[in-house]
Order: structure tokens, then C-alpha cells, then sequence
């Protein structure tokens, strides 16, 4: 090459060593904290509103739900019939049903079979659920075909209609009982999230090597994959909370959710039907109580997906 | 190939005017609500017809510096200082409609990766002429007629047919010359090639950049070429720009920066480039090494026959430790019809790997070389032939002794972000092996996991962090640690170093040979960049689908190669051509 094309602006140059001083190659950066993917995911949650604000009210309804005398000592199931619609006034701050029990002391009451019946369920669809979907994904060939067709079959069912038709069967209903037939059409959905995160997870190179080292199949399942595949399933499940909460208040509803000797939302919109034109406030209650729930349980899926599941955050 | 191609030196050398000139650039990244600087006070200028090169590791702001150039900084960034004169013209600032009319007309791009640049959806042809439509160069027909003119000059035979068919039917290479023909669609006076062939194979890569000087010499295009390798960047260019941490830290005449880099950078950058070394690591002590690591090894076969069962032979166990007979391995691949189709991905591969050494395996993309790798680590079953580890047969071995061998073969992978459990700390992920294998208790696993660290040199305080905080070389030390736990004898390195920037990867190399030399390893070595086995390499086995080509020593595969496959991935490595100045 001849030296004398160099043109102007081009002629050989070096920066002073001191504007760009050379670090070591690779060096560790020792001076942040460390912190795990669920610590990051922590510190992310916990400056968002909209993780706060569901957490706490969720809080909220949890003590309720285990202490409701610490917000009322009216018995919810006395009946005053003389009082029947009657507004507000001291001690009883939302006024009186149609058939004469306090508004204030259900609304508190009714907080316990909601959150039992959505977290009973949830447990039981995660752990149903996960274990079929993990196996399903990790294992494959005809495992995964056998149990994803049964998922198939429970998914073409209906939530609600399944429900209506199973618990009509039952006698004796309760709390265990409506949890468990949600469960039963639940099922399939977190079955369905946890195969894929498994199968995306299971290609990783750290199972490979877990693999290599000679660890069992179970044993590198439970170490390494389950706990990578958990985020997707822990977003679903607690917005299925939310959904499992709306499910049982329509059962109710209906009248063959929880009987009538449990004190409960969905039972309590029914009962102020009848009278929803005259005093529209008694049915409003535990509607508003109703929504807030489900809504902070999908707020909080919401936001548990932005931190555990970058790819499908909104922003 | 040192001299910059024969037209450009024949072009008037009084073109006065640079084409483009950036001046004290500054881009800025909101990151977190906080600027992270990216490119810092930035100098460059390319005249018509030239070739620029900038070069420089993962982050150093090259690629940033050419966004900036064609007005296509991502959503987060922006230029905050200094001016890019595009023919004289002040475009640092450019409104989005004036870019949209600089773009294709009078600055073409050139994309890295050519699997995801083209739209799956429509037809080669289709996406070239909604190029020339959109620049209106031509429209209808003689769009169509144009667009095949296109593909021919870009090098793909039989253009009109090539024309209808999509992206998926066209290998890597092929696609990357028709995002080529699209870049140069519109005669643009400058050419943004970023990282063009970084995701090809050798071989492939050198006829891309072969045609594409051939093409912008004919047209008079200047290229500003954005790359991580030196020895490409010296090879195709004229001008080189040295970029390190968002800045400039040396830029001029490419030969006289090869031959007498001045800043300690640039000086790095060159001494490690793999494609211009030309011996192996520490050569002076190779004799030694070797030697010692024969006797450690001897020592540790006798070690092992005594404790494991004496019935394994002596003689060729104790020189080569792996012995690969006649291994195939089929797929079958899901086709058309109920059978199938059957993908012979290893065809009747013979080999062995002595004691103490390391053996190279090489292949393009498709060779087969890692689907070898998986069957020798017995993670994969092979369909015919055998590999034999210490003279005993791999798929002879029951339950108890496959996990013993485990002990004694361990795995590097590629990817240094898949290679580790995302949710276990650093000190668990190396303390794994040891506790998997019942070895020691809780305290000696402790001190056994901090002297591992401290022979990949990671500080202690690496310990209790977790993966997501440590860059990709890291890792790989981390990935190091894991493997040597359990005192393998052989440790199988599938593309080991191919994610990292070049003085990282040396980095690796150097660590991996020192622990050879200290520990009597045997590492089987499974990569497609020919520079690296230069570096590593004791013997060489060379793979093409499936197929073993050449197997020699190193030094006989570099100085005389046999096959004429071996020559052209020789010829291919990037500046290989290239004399040092002494």
C-alpha cells in the first residue's frame, strides 16, 4: 500500500493514554451487591404502584378474612327483621338486608369464604397442575402425549358450566367442596403454562451439563428446571386467584355455590336482588367488595409478570 | 489482499471532500432514568469509494456510532453533541423525513444477521423491488426486470427464479446476498455494512466480502464497515478506527496500525487477534507441558485402574485416552410421508485424542463436529460405531460406571448466558459436582470451590453472586470451575470461546492451556474457527457434513494441508495473509 494516499483527517492517530484509561480485561465489578434474579425481581416490585397497592390491599383482606372480629363484633347471621332496609346509624355504618343482618358485619364475614375458596383452589391447580405440565414438558414422548391429551380433554370443558353441573350433583356443599370442583376445570390452564416453561427451560445448556455431572433426571427436574420455570406459573395462578374468587361469588349467586349458612359475597348479591330497585346500596356493597379483590389479584399477576417475565412486559 | 483492492488506487486520489465526516459525536442512552454515555467525542471520515473498517469488542460504541450515521438509534438513544456531515451537510439532528429520503438513495445498510433481516412472509424478489419502488427508482415491470439484474450482480445463479422464492429456502450466505442487493439497490454513494458476515461460516464469509469489494469498487461505493475481528477490518479496509469504551483510541492507514499499534489497546487488540497469531499458546514450553501432563496422566490411569477394576487394558489406554471408531449417528427428521427422512449428521467418524493433548475439532456449520461432541460425552446414543474411553466401550458401561465416568469427562459449552442456572449463586453452581458425587463435607466443599476460583482467577467475592451479574468471559471461568471440580482427566470444549470478544477469548485460551499444563488435562476441542486451533491445538480433525476430511497434527494441517477443503477454510481465516511488522 502506498503511504501517500493518506488524506486529510485520516493520518494515523492516538488518543492520550489518560482520556480512555485501559481496565483490566474482564475484570469482576466487586463494588455493586450482588443480588439473585428474584432478589432483582424484588427491588423491581417494590417500588411500582402497581405492585403495592394490590399487595396491600391484599394484606388487608387476608386479615380480615383470619380475624374478622377485629373489625366487628356484630354477629352477621342476627336478623332484626324490624330494621329490614334500614340505612345507616351507630354501630351498624351500612344501614341493614332486607332480612335485617347487619351490611357491615356480612361484607367483613363474607371475606373469609372468598379468599379460602380462591386460595385452596389455587393451590391445588398449582400443584395438580405443575406436576402434570412438568412432567409432560420434561419428559415428552408419550408421557407428554398421554397427559396432553387429558389436559386437552379437561381444558374443552367449561369453567362455569362444568361447575354448575358437578356441584348440582354434590350434596353437602362447602367450602372444601366448591374449591375442589373449580380445581377439578382449573387444572388444565396452569398444566398447559407449565409444560411450555418447562420445555423452554429443559433446552438449556445448564441442563446439559446437569445432565453431564451425572445427576438423576428427577433430581436435575427439581433442581434446575422447576425453579427456572416458575415465573410464567406463578403469574397465572395468581391471576386465577383473582378469576377462582369471581367464580365462586357466581355460583353463589346462582345458589349452588356455598349454601346459605355460610356467609359469603356471592350469596349476599343474590339475597339484594329482589330489592335492587328501591335500595340499590345493599347490593352494591358486596359488589364493590367482589371487584376489588379479583381486580387486585390481576393487578398483581400484572406486575409479577413485568418483574419474572421481561418479554411480556407492556412497556 | 494487503493492497486495497486495484480500483481504488486507480480512482483520483484529489477527490477533496470527505463523504462523510463525524465530528466529536456524542450519544447518550437512557437506561433505568439514567444516561449511560455511549459513544464519547467520535472522529471518522470516509471519501468517496473508500473502505472504513471500525473496530472494536461488544459495547465499545461501533455499532452505536454507524446507528447514528443513518438515523437509527434505538428508541432510547440520541445524539447529544457534535455533527455528522453527510456530503457536507450537517445530518446529526436530521428530521425522521429526511433521513427516510437519505436512506436507500445515498446510504445503503447492510444488516448483521441475515436470518432475521428478511421478511419470512414475502418472496426475495418482492422485498427488493419494494426497495427500488420506495426509493422510486423503478416501478411494475421494470421493477421486476431490475430486481433480477439485482440478484445476479449480488452473485446468485439463475436470479429469476430465485426471485420468487422466500427467505427460509435460501441458506445464510445467499440470504445475506440478497440483503446485500437490497443495500445496494439504489447506487447509494455509502454503504453501512454492520458486521455483515459475523453470523456466516468462514468460507462463506469470504466470498460475501470477496463480491461485496468487487461490487462497491465497480460502483464507486464507499463502505463503512462495522466489525470485531482486526484481521477482516485490516484485509478489506484501508482506513482502520480503533474503538474502545465509546471512544477513539486510535484510527490511520490500516497497515501501519497492524504493524506498529501505538496505543496499549490497540497493541492488545493485535497481539490477540486469533486470525494473526501464528503458533501455538506458550510454544517455548510445549515439550515440557506435554511431557509432564503424559506422566500426570500415567499416573492418574494407574490411579484409576487400581480404584475403579483392573480389567482395562494397558498400553493404547494410556496414550490415548479417547478412541472414536466408525461413529455414525442418524436423525430422523419429521419430512413428507409417514417416514420420514433420515439425516446421517455423523457419517463413520474415526479418531483418537492422546493423553495430556489437546484435539481440535473443525467444521462449518452443519459438519457434525458437536453431534461428535454429544457422543463422546455420552449424552447422546450413538446409532452405530463406538467411542472408547480408556479403552472401554461407552455404551458397555451400566448405570454406576457411566456415573464414575461422568467424574471423569466433563463439558464447556458455547453460550455463556445458557450455561448456568440463572437462579444458583456462583458457589453452588461449582460446589454442584462435588455434591452430587458425595465428595468431602460442607467445609472442604467451600475450600475446594474457593481454590477452583482462584484457579480461573475470579475474586472470591464472585462467590455469592449470581450469573446475571458477571459478563460472558466470566462465566465461562465460572463454566471452567464446574467442569474441573471433580479433577476430570478430559474436558470437552464444544465452541468454548466462540461467544466472546476477541481479547476475552484469548483471555480464555491462555487459562485453559495453563491448566493443561498444570493439571494434565485432555481437552477435545469443538470449534469452526480454524484461527483458535491454531492457538489450542495439538492435533486437528477436520469435519464437512458429517465426514471426517483431514486429520494431522496442527503444524502439518497449517503448513501442508491435504484436502483441498482444509486449504479453503485455511485461506478463509481473515487476515491471515497479513505480515506482522517484526
Amino acid at each position: 500500500m502506498s503511504e501517500t494516499t493518506v488524506r486529510p483527517g485520516q493520518e494515523h492517530y492516538v488518543a492520550p493514554l489518560d482520556t480512555t484509561p485501559l481496565a483490566a480485561v474482564d475484570a469482576v465489578d466487586e463494588s455493586t451487591p450482588s443480588a439473585s434474579l428474584w432478589g432483582d425481581a424484588w427491588k423491581q416490585l417494590r417500588r411500582r404502584p402497581l405492585f403495592i397497592v394490590p399487595s396491600l390491599i391484599i394484606v388487608l383482606l387476608v386479615v380480615v378474612a383470619l380475624f374478622p372480629s377485629l373489625f366487628t363484633s356484630v354477629n352477621p347471621r342476627y336478623q332484626e327483621l324490624a330494621r329490614a332496609l334500614e340505612g345507616g346509624s351507630q354501630g351498624h355504618p351500612l344501614g341493614f338486608t332486607r332480612l335485617g343482618t347487619d351490611v357491615y358485619a356480612r361484607l367483613v364475614h363474607g371475606a373469609r369464604a372468598s379468599i379460602s375458596v380462591g386460595l385452596l383452589t389455587t393451590a391445588i391447580v398449582v400443584v395438580v397442575g405443575g406436576v402434570v405440565g412438568a412432567l409432560a414438558g420434561f419428559f415428552g414422548g408419550w408421557i407428554d402425549a398421554l397427559l396432553s391429551r387429558l389436559v386437552d380433554m379437561f381444558f374443552a370443558l367449561p369453567l362455569i358450566l362444568g361447575a354448575i353441573v358437578m356441584l348440582q350433583a354434590l350434596q353437602g356443599r362447602n367450602v372444601w367442596t366448591v374449591a375442589l370442583t373449580l380445581s377439578l376445570f382449573g387444572w388444565p390452564q396452569v398444566a398447559r403454562i407449565m409444560r411450555s416453561s418447562v420445555l423452554q427451560v429443559r433446552g438449556n445448556e445448564y441442563v446439559t451439563a446437569a445432565k453431564s455431572l451425572g445427576l438423576g433426571r428427577f433430581s436435575t427436574l427439581a433442581r434446575h428446571v422447576l425453579p427456572n420455570a416458575l415465573g410464567p406459573v406463578i403469574v397465572i395462578a395468581t391471576i386465577s386467584l383473582g378469576t377462582f374468587i369471581a367464580a365462586e361469588a357466581t355460583l353463589s349467586f346462582l345458589g349452588i355455590g356455598l349454601p346459605s349458612s355460610v356467609v359469603s359475597w356471592g350469596g349476599d348479591i343474590s339475597n339484594a336482588v329482589p330489592s335492587v330497585r328501591t335500595d340499590p346500596w345493599i347490593l352494591l356493597w358486596p359488589s364493590i367488595a367482589l371487584s376489588v379483590t379479583v381486580l387486585s389479584f390481576l393487578m398483581l399477576g400484572d406486575a409479577l409478570r413485568d418483574a419474572l417475565d421481561p418479554k411480556g412486559r407492556t412497556r | 489482499m494487503t493492497e486495497p483492492t486495484p480500483t481504488t488506487a486507480a480512482r483520483p486520489v484529489d477527490v477533496a471532500a470527505p463523504l462523510l465526516q463525524v465530528r466529536d459525536l456524542h450519544v447518550d442512552f437512557t437506561s433505568g432514568g439514567k444516561p449511560v454515555h455511549a459513544v464519547r467525542g467520535v472522529d471518522l471520515s470516509v471519501y468517496p469509494g473508500q473502505t472504513v473498517a471500525v473496530v472494536g469488542e461488544s459495547g465499545s460504541g461501533k455499532s452505536t456510532s454507524a446507528q447514528a450515521v443513518i438515523g437509527l438509534l434505538p428508541g432510547n438513544g440520541r445524539v447529544v453533541g457534535g455533527q455528522i456531515l453527510f456530503d457536507g451537510q450537517d445530518i446529526a439532528h436530521a428530521s425522521k423525513k429526511e433521513f427516510v429520503a437519505l436512506r436507500g438513495r445515498h446510504i445503503g445498510l447492510v444488516p448483521q444477521d441475515p436470518m432475521s433481516n428478511l421478511n419470512p412472509v414475502w418472496s426475495i424478489g418482492f422485498q427488493i423491488r419494494e426497495a427500488l419502488e420506495a426509493n422510486g427508482l423503478a416501478k411494475g415491470a421494470a421493477a421486476k426486470k431490475r430486481t433480477v439484474e439485482l440478484l445476479e450482480e449480488a452473485g446468485l445463479g439463475d436470479a429469476a427464479r430465485r426471485a420468487k422464492q422466500y427467505p427460509h429456502e435460501f441458506s445464510g450466505g445467499m440470504r445475506q446476498r440478497a440483503l446485500i442487493a437490497i443495500g445496494l439497490s439504489s447506487r447509494p454513494r455509502l454503504l453501512i455494512a454492520d458486521e455483515p458476515t459475523s453470523a456466516l461460516d468462514v468460507t462463506v464469509q469470504r466470498q460475501i466480502l470477496d463480491h461485496l469489494d468487487t461490487l462497491t469498487a465497480e460502483m464507486g461505493t464507499a463502505v463503512l464497515l462495522i466489525t470485531h475481528d482486526l484481521g477482516l477490518a485490516a484485509e478489506r479496509a484501508e482506513h482502520l478506527v480503533v474503538m474502545y469504551k465509546g471512544q477513539v483510541v486510535e484510527s490511520g492507514p490500516a497497515l501501519e496500525i497492524l504493524q506498529r499499534p501505538q496505543h496499549p489497546y490497540t497493541q492488545r487488540l493485535v497481539s490477540a487477534a486469533p486470525s494473526l497469531a501464528s503458533r501455538r499458546l506458550e510454544s517455548v514450553h510445549r515439550a515440557e507441558v506435554v511431557e509432564h501432563a503424559r506422566a500426570e496422566a500415567v499416573h492418574v490411569h494407574e490411579q484409576a485402574v487400581e480404584g475403579a477394576h483392573a480389567a482395562v487394558e494397558g498400553d493404547t489406554a494410556t496414550t490415548n485416552v479417547i478412541e472414536v471408531r466408525n461413529l455414525v449417528k442418524e436423525f430422523h427428521l419429521r419430512g413428507s410421508g409417514l417416514r420420514g427422512e433420515t439425516l446421517r449428521a455423523v457419517d463413520d467418524v474415526s479418531f483418537s485424542v492422546r493423553r495430556g493433548t489437546t484435539t481440535a475439532v473443525v467444521g462449518e456449520s452443519g459438519s457434525g463436529k458437536s453431534t461428535v461432541a454429544q457422543m463422546v460425552l455420552s449424552l447422546l446414543p450413538a446409532t452405530s460405531g463406538s467411542v472408547l474411553f480408556d479403552g472401554v466401550d461407552l455404551t458397555e458401561l451400566d448405570r454406576r460406571e457411566l456415573f464414575r465416568f461422568r467424574r471423569r469427562v466433563q463439558p464447556i459449552f458455547q453460550n455463556p448466558y445458557g450455561s448456568l442456572d440463572p437462579s444458583w449463586s456462583i458457589f453452588r453452581t461449582v460446589e454442584e459436582p462435588l455434591r452430587v458425587h458425595g465428595v468431602g463435607d460442607a467445609k472442604s466443599r467451600e475450600a475446594r470451590v474457593r481454590d477452583l476460583l482462584e484457579k480461573v482467577s475470579l475474586p472470591a467475592s464472585a462467590l455469592r453472586r449470581f450469573p446475571n451479574e458477571l459478563s460472558g468471559g466470566q462465566r465461562q471461568r465460572v463454566a471452567i470451575a464446574r467442569a474441573l471440580a471433580l479433577n476430570p482427566e478430559v474436558v470437552v470444549c464444544d465452541e468454548a470461546v466462540s461467544a466472546l470478544d476477541v481479547l476475552v477469548q484469548g483471555q480464555i485460551l491462555t487459562l485453559l492451556n495453563d491448566l493443561q499444563a498444570e493439571l494434565g488435562l485432555t481437552y477435545l476441542f469443538i470449534t469452526h474457527d480454524l484461527a483458535v486451533v491454531r492457538q489450542i491445538a495439538d492435533d486437528v480433525v477436520v469435519m464437512e457434513k458429517g465426514k471426517l476430511v483431514e486429520s494431522a497434527t496442527t503444524d502439518e494441517v497449517f503448513e501442508s494441508p491435504k484436502q483441498a477443503y482444509t486449504k479453503a477454510l485455511l485461506e478463509a481465516i481473515p487476515g491471515g495473509s497479513i505480515r506482522l511488522g517484526a
